[in-house]
């Protein structure tokens, strides 16, 4: 199996210069891999640093020490030293994220929200916006809400546009947040079979799952994230 | 699509007397990307801004900008001429009050019309229907056109300059404090309609900008600036969900949630 992601000995902490400098580690010595065609899981109580490894594999984090290896078009690039343009390029093209919450934009439809990576990716808008009605249909997203901005939507309305938008692209490698937080059970199985036709299609996925049985369903591997505890490392 | 920068600025500065202007400022704009520069007043964005522009002529520093054919020309180095053709033909400059950018007196019509006047139109028809067109597409009836902007409410009015200044499909458009000033509705009305022509035209931005909530909207990548120097750089979401400068940390943890 091609492996599309390395992280090596990567390390993350804040330092909160409102708080006299304070350090606050979150993560060290994290090293992993994940597969095409896999759903990796990332485990562990809250407030071991999941979330943030995710931020950093999507540069949305900065990254203090190691390696974020990714296959991008024909070569490979590390993240936790790529510049801006090049972040933006492996966003566009190889790492999809579908983050916690939805961030909405004033007047833009659902539709739209859902359409717009794959309008990025150059492909026509009409086209696009087919495909984010068939996703937001397989979603039970009501049609009426289709053309409306997400901002009043309910917390899982809006679970669901950022869903949509996520899985629309075909992008090699996808980071899920907690994408069934605030799901009934119908839709966390839509999830499900959603992740299990991007196994299918060979992505490899990335993934944090509060809901035991979402995990259940779609984990190949579980990784432990408590293994990568500042602490640990030092003792 | 050429994978060569539009705008290349090195070791910027601009000094009033012994004041700092800005310090010693470089980096590269690419073709399509929106650039924001934030900092609480008096930090040198809009000093930046205006030497960019070629507005306010730098200490010391160069910044070079690739002409439609392909060549790089130093623009500190070119003639007072040639500098106000780049201006009314390849770039846009969206002032915070419109009245800067607008000739008040004359209609909202020959406003957007004067500017494809400036670049060579002369066909009286034509000049109409493009500016009927461009009128529209920043959500102005059509029966204002003979209006003077004098008439029209501040953000039909900042709407109107950037018809005027995107008429002419420049490559590069710097806006100072584009929603300084007005109504949220207003606000969110017309940060929508800046973030979809710029995603349709392809334009390469660089928006100074008090307002946080404005750089994430419009922009990819940011710079802060404090006491005339860039304290951080990065991507617009990495930098205000993870800022690491001092400066930038307070500056995200003043923003009011709503």
């Amino acid at each position: 199996m091609p492996t599309p992601l390395v992280v090596s000995d990567v390390a993350k902490s804040f330092t909160m210069h409102l708080r006299d400098g304070i350090k606050l580690p979150v993560v060290a010595g994290v090293s992993f891999s994940i597969r095409a065609g896999e759903c990796t899981v990332l485990g562990g109580p809250s407030g071991a640093g999941k979330s943030s490894i995710l931020k950093m594999l999507y540069g949305n984090y900065a990254v203090d020490e190691g390696q974020i290896i990714v296959r991008h078009e024909d070569g490979l690039i590390d993240l936790a030293n790529a510049s801006p343009r090049t972040v933006l390029a492996v966003r566009r093209q190889t790492i999809g994220y579908v983050s916690q919450f939805l961030r909405t934009v004033p007047r833009v439809s659902a539709l739209d929200v859902v359409a717009e990576p794959l309008v990025e990716r150059g492909e026509e808008r009409e086209v696009a916006r087919g495909k984010a009605r068939a996703l937001l249909a397989q979603l039970n997203l009501p049609e009426k809400l289709w053309a409306l901005p997400p901002a009043t939507f309910s917390g899982g309305e809006q679970q669901r546009v950022n869903i949509a938008r996520g899985f629309i692209t075909e992008h090699p490698i996808l980071l899920l947040d907690e994408p069934t937080a605030s799901l009934d059970a119908t839709n966390r199985n839509v999830v499900i079979e959603l992740i299990a036709a991007k196994k299918a299609a060979g992505v490899a996925l990335l993934g944090i799952f509060h809901d035991h049985d979402v995990r259940e369903a779609v984990a190949d591997r579980i990784i432990d994230v408590t293994a990568f505890a500042p602490g640990k490392l030092a003792a | 699509m050429t994978d060569e920068p539009l705008l290349r600025v090195s070791a910027l500065s601009k000094f009033y007397g012994s004041r700092v202007g800005c310090d010693n400022v470089s980096f590269d704009l690419w073709p399509g990307e929106v650039l924001a520069v934030v900092g609480e007043s008096g930090s040198g964005k809009t000093t930046l801004l205006n030497c960019l522009s070629t507005r306010l002529l730098p200490s010391s520093g160069t910044a070079s900008y690739r002409m439609r054919d392909g060549q790089f020309r130093e623009l500190y180095r070119m003639s007072e001429a040639e500098r106000r053709f780049l201006m009314r033909t390849d770039w846009g400059f969206v002032h915070q009050n419109p009245a800067d950018g607008l000739r008040m007196t004359v209609s909202a019509g020959a406003n957007v019309g004067e500017r494809l006047m400036a670049v060579g139109d002369r066909h009286y028809g034509k000049i109409r229907a493009t500016a009927v067109d461009w009128l529209s597409r920043v959500e102005i009836e059509q029966d204002r056109i003979d209006d003077e902007p004098r008439a029209f409410s501040g953000g039909m009015r900042q709407r109107l300059q950037i018809a005027r200044n995107l008429v002419t499909g420049p490559r590069l458009v710097f806006m100072d404090e584009p929603t300084g000033g007005l109504d949220v509705s207003v606000q969110a009305r017309l940060l929508d309609l800046l973030r979809g022509l710029v995603t349709d035209l392809g334009l390469a931005a660089i928006v100074v900008t008090h307002d946080l909530a404005v750089a994430r909207l419009l922009s990819q990548r940011m710079m802060v600036m404090k006491d005339g120097r860039v304290v951080e750089s990065g991507l617009t979401d990495r930098v205000l969900d993870d800022p690491r400068a001092p400066y930038t940390q307070l500056l995200v943890s003043s923003i009011l949630q709503v």
